[in-house]
C-alpha cells in the first residue's frame, strides 16, 4: 500500500470482544438447546430450521404487536412446538432422529420463508441493550460493551444448566435418561416423556436464538439471516463436550473469531481476508484434533445418543 | 415456487389439441390480424423480490410491465445460481409459454443461460450484467446493464461534503469488476470534494451474509468512517446498522431512505422500469432487442434517490453540477494521472476511461485512497 493509514491495532481485540458478545448469542442459545436435548439422549439436527423459524416468528410477532419481548415469546413458542414435533416423531419405533432432524430443518426453513415474505420490508422494534461502556469516552468501547439482555440471560442459563445437570433431581433424571434407558426405566423414570420435554425445551432455546438474530443483531428478518449458524451451533455441542459452560466458551470463541475478518480489514490488514473468514473453522478443527484421543471414546458423550451407540 | 411443474398426460393432450385448434383458427380467421399482440415475460430472481436491494430493483422494473397491454408476467424468486435456474427457465418456457426471459442474477449467465438458450432459438434471453459477445454466445441471448458507477460517484460527492472524519466506508460483497468500479467511483467522487479523503472497504465474500455485513459496518464505523455505502444484494442490514451507530448513509440498488430518513443522504438506484418497458415494446412491435444494451443516468437506466435533509447547500450544488456534466455523456470517473492503491499506474496523464468504455467492465484494481485489497 502506498500510504499506510494510522493503524489502530487496539481496535482488533476490541472489535473481537464486541463481536464475540454480539455474534455469539445465537450460537449460545442453539448450543444450549442442543446440549439439553442431547443430554437426554436425543440428537436434534433440526435446530437450524428452528433458529430460522424463530427469527421469522419473532420478527413478525414483534412487528405485529409492537413489542420486541412478545416477539421473543412467540419465537420461543414456535421453537417449543418444533422441538415437541421432533420429540413426538422420534418416540415412534424405528424412527431415526438424525433423518427426522434434517427433515424438520428443511421444513422449518421452508415455513419461515413462506410466512416471512411480508416481513422482509417492515421494520420491527429492536430488543434493548444495556450500555456497560458508559464510563468510556471512546465510541468503540461503548459499542463493544453494549450488551443485549439476551446475551446475559444466555450466560446465566449456561451456568444454571450446568448446575442443574450436576446437582438437581431434574438434571440427574435427564442425565440418566441420556446415559442409559435401561437404568432410567429401572428407576421408574418415563424416558419418553423426559426426552420429549427436553427436546421441546431445547427447541424453545433455539427459537429464542433466532429472535436475537432478527430483533437485535443484525436486527432484521431476511432469508439469509442464519447462514448456517444453527448447524455450527449443533456441532459446537460436541466441541464443548456436552458441557453448558463450555458451550458458552465455544460460542464466544466462534463469535470473536467471526469478527476477526472484518476487524482486520478495517485496520488495513486486507490481504487474504478469505483466510480470516475461515478462522472459526480452522480453530474448531485444530481444537478437535488437539483434544481427541485414539484410546477412548468422546469424553462426556451421553450413552444413549444415536451417534455414540 | 408454487407453480405447477408436472402436467398429466391428459393435460398435455388437451393443451396440445387446444393449441392446434387455436393455430388453425388463427390462420382461418383473417380478422384476428387486427388484435393486439401478446407476450408472456418471465423473470427469475436470485433472492426475495422485496429485499430493498438488487432483486427489488428488478422486480419493480418487472411490475412496470403490467401497464402494457397484452403482457403476462411470470416471476420466480429465490432461484439459486445452480442447475435449478435451468430447470426454472425450462419450466417457464414449457408450461407458462414464456418467450422473453429475464434471468436477472449475474451468475445465471455462464453456464446456465448459455446451456438453455441454444435449445430455444425462437425465444429471447435477456441477462443483466453479463459480457455478451457475438463470437462466443448465442444470438438469442442479450446483455444489458447500467453505468451505476456514476451513481456511486455522485454518492461520493455528497459523502465527501458530509464526512467530518475524512474517512468514508464501503461494505462490499466480492471483488468483481462492477463492485470495484463502484468502490473506486465512490472514493473519487469524495476526492473531487477533498483529496485527503480515504475510503475503507471491507469485503464480506458473499452477496447475502447479514451477520457479516453488520460486523463489517460496525468495524468501519469503529475505525472512524462516518458515511457508509455498500454493494451487497440487500443493503437493509448495512443501512440499519450504520444508522444505529449515527453514521450517514448513501444507498445502493434501491431507495433505502425509509429505513433512516434523517441520515440517508442519497443513493444510486437502478431504474429498470424504463429499460424493461422499452425491451418489451420492441418485442411486441415485432422488432429485435439489441444484444448489448448499456445506459447510464442520461438514458434513465440509473437514477439518484432524492437528496436527504442532511445534505448541505454546497454539496447539493456540486452534486447537481456533476450530474449535469454526466448527463451530457462522455464523463470519465477514471482519468489520469491515477494510480492504484499498490502504486501501479492505471491511467496516465491525459488518459481517461469514459463511462461507456468496455475496459471498465474488467476492472481489477482499487485506486489510491481506497484502503482494502482485492484478494
Amino acid at each position: 500500500m502506498a500510504s499506510m493509514p494510522d493503524v489502530d491495532l487496539w481496535g482488533v481485540p476490541l472489535a473481537m470482544l464486541g463481536g464475540a458478545i454480539r455474534v455469539s448469542t445465537p450460537f449460545l442459545f442453539v448450543s444450549l438447546g442442543e446440549c439439553l436435548t442431547e443430554r437426554a439422549g436425543r440428537v436434534n439436527l433440526g435446530l437450524e430450521g428452528t433458529l430460522v423459524l424463530g427469527a421469522m416468528t419473532g420478527y413478525g410477532a414483534a412487528y405485529e404487536t409492537g413489542s420486541a419481548w412478545l416477539g421473543v415469546g412467540a419465537a420461543a413458542l414456535a421453537g417449543t412446538l418444533f422441538g415437541a414435533v421432533h420429540g413426538v416423531v422420534c418416540r415412534l419405533p424405528r424412527v431415526n432422529d438424525i433423518a427426522t432432524g434434517i427433515a424438520l430443518m428443511l421444513l422449518g426453513i421452508g415455513l419461515a420463508f413462506f410466512f416471512g415474505k411480508p416481513y422482509i420490508q417492515p421494520v420491527a422494534p429492536d430488543l434493548p441493550a444495556i450500555p456497560f461502556g458508559w464510563w468510556s469516552e471512546s465510541p468503540q468501547v461503548r459499542t463493544a460493551l453494549n450488551v443485549n439482555v439476551l446475551f446475559l440471560a444466555g450466560c446465566a442459563l449456561a451456568v444454571a444448566l450446568a448446575w442443574m445437570f450436576r446437582a438437581t433431581r431434574i438434571g440427574l433424571t435427564i442425565r440418566v435418561v441420556g446415559d442409559s434407558s435401561d437404568a432410567a426405566r429401572a428407576m421408574g423414570v418415563r424416558t419418553h416423556t423426559v426426552r420429549l420435554l427436553a427436546t421441546a425445551a431445547g427447541g424453545a432455546l433455539a427459537g429464542v436464538g433466532g429472535a436475537y438474530l432478527s430483533l437485535y443483531y443484525p436486527g432484521s428478518w431476511n432469508e439469509g439471516i442464519s447462514s448456517g449458524q444453527g448447524l455450527m451451533a449443533v456441532a459446537l455441542v460436541i466441541f464443548a463436550r456436552w458441557n453448558p459452560v463450555r458451550c458458552l466458551g465455544a460460542a464466544l470463541l466462534f463469535g470473536g473469531a467471526g469478527a476477526l475478518g472484518p476487524a482486520l480489514q478495517s485496520v488495513g490488514i486486507t490481504q487474504g481476508y478469505h483466510l480470516f473468514y475461515a478462522a472459526p473453522y480452522v480453530l474448531t478443527l485444530g481444537l478437535l484434533v488437539a483434544t481427541s484421543s485414539p484410546t477412548r471414546a468422546l469424553a462426556g458423550a451421553p450413552g444413549e445418543l444415536s451417534i455414540s451407540r | 415456487m408454487n407453480r405447477k411443474r408436472n402436467q398429466s398426460r391428459r393435460d398435455l393432450l388437451t393443451t396440445t389439441a387446444g393449441m392446434a385448434i387455436a393455430a388453425t383458427a388463427g390462420t382461418l380467421m383473417p380478422w384476428r390480424v387486427g388484435q393486439a399482440a401478446s407476450l408472456t415475460v418471465g423473470f427469475l430472481y436470485v433472492g426475495p423480490k422485496d429485499d430493498y436491494g438488487y432483486n427489488q430493483a428488478h422486480a419493480e422494473g418487472a411490475a412496470a410491465l403490467r401497464a402494457i397491454d397484452g403482457v403476462t408476467l411470470v416471476e420466480e424468486e429465490n432461484v439459486p445460481e445452480t442447475v435449478d435456474v435451468q430447470k426454472s427457465m425450462e419450466s417457464m418456457i414449457n408450461f407458462d409459454g414464456v418467450t422473453l426471459l429475464f434471468p436477472t442474477s449475474f451468475g445465471y449467465f455462464d453456464p446456465h443461460i448459455l446451456a438453455v438458450a441454444p435449445d430455444h432459438p425462437g425465444l429471447r434471453f435477456q441477462h443483466c450484467g453479463g459480457l455478451w459477445n457475438a463470437g462466443d454466445h448465442p444470438a438469442n441471448v442479450g446483455s444489458y446493464f447500467g453505468y451505476i458507477g456514476m451513481g456511486q460517484y455522485l454518492n461520493g460527492i455528497i459523502a465527501g461534503h458530509a464526512t467530518a472524519s475524512k474517512k468514508i466506508g464501503f461494505v462490499a460483497a466480492k471483488p468483481i469488476p462492477q463492485v470495484l468500479l463502484n468502490i473506486n467511483s465512490f472514493l473519487l467522487g469524495a476526492r473531487a470534494v477533498d483529496p485527503s479523503i480515504a475510503c475503507q472497504v471491507i469485503f464480506t465474500g458473499e452477496w447475502s451474509m447479514p451477520v457479516k455485513e453488520a460486523e463489517a459496518t460496525n468495524a468501519l464505523i469503529d475505525q472512524g468512517a462516518d458515511v457508509v455505502t455498500c454493494h451487497v444484494d440487500g443493503p437493509k442490514v448495512v443501512m440499519e446498522t450504520a444508522a444505529g451507530r449515527g453514521a450517514y448513509l448513501c444507498g445502493y440498488h434501491a431507495n433505502q431512505s425509509p429505513l433512516a430518513p434523517e441520515q440517508y443522504l442519497t443513493g444510486a438506484e437502478w431504474n429498470w422500469a424504463k429499460v424493461y418497458q422499452d425491451m418489451v415494446e420492441t418485442t411486441l412491435a415485432g422488432g429485435t432487442i439489441s444484444n448489448f444494451v448499456r445506459g447510464g443516468l442520461a438514458e434513465n437506466f440509473v437514477k439518484m434517490s432524492p437528496l436527504g435533509p442532511a445534505v448541505s447547500g454546497p454539496a447539493r450544488k456540486q452534486f447537481e453540477a456533476a450530474k449535469a456534466e454526466i448527463m451530457q455523456g462522455g464523463f470519465a470517473v477514471i482519468r489520469g494521472p491515477l494510480k492504484d492503491n499498490r502504486g501501479n499506474v492505471v491511467a496516465t496523464e491525459g488518459q481517461s476511461f469514459v463511462e461507456t468504455d468496455v475496459a471498465l467492465e474488467s476492472m481489477d484494481y482499487l485506486v489510491e485512497g481506497v484502503i482494502g485489497s482485492t484478494s
